[in-house]
């Protein structure tokens, strides 16, 4: 009993050792929930096309292979910066990306994406925004994979930057293509 | 001072919370259950204010989600499964009981118990300290007689 006494700085110092560890994480972003959504069906998507003539966007029509969904918006400055990366995803790992221009004018972002260029294959407008709610959006812009069967696989919170499309999504497509 | 009442009362009308310049519902009863729902619902980009409290867009579009659903006669607990399917427990300022809270429900109550534990032991052995007062062995006694008679000796 005596001896356990003596332990027990020690257990406390290990315990606050842990918290910090965890706490001060310099990877860990408290502003990123976690996702409720992974590993479940994707909510059901069926937006106006942006495009002049373009038919609805519905997920339906990509059953059967990976897709990324990129929520972005005119308005929106780290959408601005993560832009020219969205290419690279369909370019490199051959996954085909959806737009969704979450709560923003077609207008506006028709011309956004004709300033900037289309990485998109489809894109749809979601105007009052509830289409990224069912996502579990807390922001613009926003990445999730999408598989074959309908399955959320990932979720990437925030813009992306050459390192999180290398050491986070790049994986991910990976664990999700097998 | 008429003209004065008509100030303070616009003024009023702007400290109003962001609730009351939306689209109420209707009926008060209903507009009444969306505010006291909003109120327990936590906004997802300003993780520390409720939607109600929040200016920013998305809390404005989860409280018109709330009121639409009090609207199409939904209860208040399907409007919370609606939000947590989304957004996780993280949205309820007043998490459920279950298995991946019970740290959450339970630390603080056991950091208190493990408290009031130390302190209670640290109190009895002081209170038992005396006790814990043994006679001196023969070897001791008759050391201490020897310093003793030394000091006498000396002085």
């Amino acid at each position: 009993m005596r001896r356990l006494v003596f332990l027990l700085p020690i257990l406390i110092v290990a315990i606050l050792v842990a918290v910090f560890w965890i706490g001060l994480d310099p990877k860990r972003d408290k502003s990123v929930l976690p996702s409720a959504l992974v590993g479940k069906p994707a909510p059901m998507i069926d937006l106006p096309g942006l495009h002049e003539g373009a038919p609805r966007l519905t997920l339906e029509s990509f059953q059967g292979q990976l897709v990324a969904i990129n929520f972005f918006a005119s308005w929106c400055l780290p959408c601005r910066a993560e832009h020219p990366l969205l290419k690279q995803i369909s370019a490199e790992f051959g996954v085909p990306i959806i737009g969704i221009a979450w709560k923003d004018k077609p207008d506006d972002s028709r011309a956004f994406l004709a300033e900037l260029g289309d990485p998109y294959v489809a894109t749809g407008t979601d105007e009052n925004g509830r289409t990224g709610i069912d996502f579990g959006i807390t922001g613009i812009p926003e990445t999730f994979l999408v598989d074959g069967n309908g399955i959320v696989r990932y979720r990437f919170a925030g813009p992306l930057s050459p390192d999180g499309l290398r050491n986070q999504l790049a994986p991910a497509i990976a664990e999700a293509k097998r | 001072m008429r003209r004065v009442l008509a100030v303070l009362a616009v003024l009023w009308l702007g400290l109003a919370p962001a609730l009351a310049q939306e689209v109420q519902l209707a009926d008060p009863k209903l507009e009444q259950r969306a505010r006291d729902l909003s109120r327990e619902i936590r906004c997802v980009v300003c993780q520390s204010q409720s939607v109600a409290d929040s200016d920013a867009d998305i809390a404005k579009e989860v409280r018109a989600i709330i009121r639409e659903q009090i609207g199409a006669g939904r209860s208040d607990q399907e409007i919370r499964d609606y939000l947590v399917a989304r957004y996780g427990d993280f949205v309820l300022f007043d998490p459920p009981f279950k298995t991946s809270t019970y740290a959450l429900w339970i630390g603080p109550f056991a950091i208190l118990v493990f408290a009031a534990i130390g302190v209670a032991i640290f109190f009895r052995r002081r209170a038992q300290e005396p006790a814990r007062v043994r006679e001196l062995d023969p070897e001791e006694q008759s050391r201490v007689a020897r310093l003793l008679n030394d000091r006498e000796g000396g002085a």
